[in-house]
């Protein structure tokens, strides 16, 4: 690892301007993806500076029918809640399938949504919730979140303070895991909610979509059944040694039927 | 940069560079060899130390998080030459072929308690392995041990 500075600031205002002043400064939240990106000599800011400090950044508060859930909160706290496990329980079974139990007690919300890895789980979460990202400057829709492959809506500097989760009146995630990484090869999270069906896609493309298509199978009939004539497209697919973009494709259906069918 | 920290039940205050993993500061400027490096990738646990009574990887921590915490490395578990119930049970339940990855085993399986109480079955204990790796192929013994461990620790 090169070697950088570390600035462990006690608010959001104080990380913004050590953020602003760094030459090419970092902000690590678990450091679960960005240690070992470190490690690998892959990132090499000038500059470190950890939101771990900033007690504002974590916690969980449910206020009527919106779950909002602070950036620094980890898996392990949003697995545990007894708040989210009531409100959101996809959320809660999401958070707590993410890597492994000690990554759990590191990763953050903030973290994973911010890196937009291609196969994060939370992403899906926030698009099919639809939820919103609320920063030190403004509040973005999740749909418009999530813009490519480790990339966000996210201006330089800005720093994500909370997610809005509206409670929807059924949900579920469902992944077909590497069972490497526990990464998601795809991964489909749908909501049923009072205005209408949602559903996002994770893990099948350059980075987590809303699945609109999905979405209007689901509006005729909110059964597994309505997904029985939707098919994905292969030419959107990511290909690897994991899953061809063929068996991504016949993946987005199975978890989406199997999202849906657990919503009953 | 000064870090003050209790390790293992003492107040340790050093200096260390920012760039200093958990795990280096550990093992290389505490002496504290018990924990191990297997992956450096965050993938197989043999560095699982407990920060605060939770379990987290020391490679993919810097030291200077760990300012202020209390850190429970495997060097910390037995009292003088009474091994701790968990380590015990490793032992009776031949846990172990080459013991690299136990250190990290036998953390996890401390956390697997903390969450699940004394009376894991077979299906929560594997699942909660899922960030610890044996590469010779322990783990029926493993599970065992952790078990047995658990039901030590409620006794």
């Amino acid at each position: 690892m090169y070697e950088f500075s570390y600035h462990r600031p006690a608010s959001v205002a104080e990380a913004a301007e050590l953020i602003a002043n760094a030459a090419d400064g970092k902000l690590v939240a678990g450091g679960q993806t960005l240690l070992p990106t470190m490690k690998h000599r892959l990132a090499s800011p000038s500059d470190v500076i950890d939101l771990g400090g900033i007690a504002e950044l974590s916690g969980i508060v449910v206020n009527g029918n919106i779950v909002t859930i602070g950036a620094m909160t980890t898996h392990a706290e949003v697995a545990a809640s007894s708040e989210v496990r009531e409100a959101i329980p996809a959320l809660a079974a999401l958070a707590d399938n993410i890597g492994d139990p000690a990554v759990r007690n590191r990763g953050t919300l903030g973290g994973s949504i911010a890196n937009n890895d291609p196969a994060a789980d939370y992403p899906a979460a926030v698009i099919a919730l639809g939820g919103t990202v609320r920063t030190n400057r403004r509040e973005i829709a999740g749909e418009d979140f999530f813009t490519g492959m480790f990339e966000t809506a996210l201006e330089e500097d800005e720093i994500i303070v909370a997610v809005d989760f509206p409670r929807p009146e059924a949900a579920s995630y469902m992944k077909f895991e590497n069972p490497a990484s526990r990464y998601a090869i795809v991964g489909v999270f749908v909501a049923r909610t009072a205005a209408k069906p949602r559903a996002a896609v994770t893990g099948a493309t350059a980075c987590a979509h809303r699945a609109f298509r999905i979405e209007e199978s689901l509006q005729a009939g909110f059964g597994s059944s309505a997904l029985d004539g939707f098919e994905a497209p292969v030419d959107k697919m990511n290909s690897d040694i994991h899953a061809s973009a063929e068996y991504r494709a016949h993946l987005v259906k199975i978890m989406a039927q199997r999202a849906v069918a657990a919503c009953a | 940069m000064k870090i003050d920290l209790t390790v293992n039940g003492r107040a340790v205050a050093e200096e260390v560079e920012p760039r200093t993993l958990l795990v280096e500061f550990l093992r290389e400027q505490l002496r504290l060899t018990g924990t191990h490096v297997g992956c450096d990738t965050s993938q197989c646990g043999a560095c699982v130390v407990m920060i605060d009574g939770k379990s987290v990887k020391s490679c993919t921590m810097l030291a200077v998080m760990a300012d202020g915490c209390d850190v429970t490395t495997i060097e910390g578990l037995a009292s003088g030459a009474e091994l701790h119930p968990m380590q015990q049970a490793f032992m009776d339940n031949h846990g172990l072929q080459c013991g690299f990855c136990t250190p990290g085993m036998v953390m996890s399986g401390l956390d697997i308690v903390n969450r699940h109480g004394n009376e894991p079955d077979d299906a929560t204990v594997r699942r909660e392995l899922s960030g610890n790796i044996c590469r010779c192929t322990g783990y029926q013994n493993i599970v065992k041990a952790i078990r047995a461990g658990a039901r030590a620790m409620g006794e």
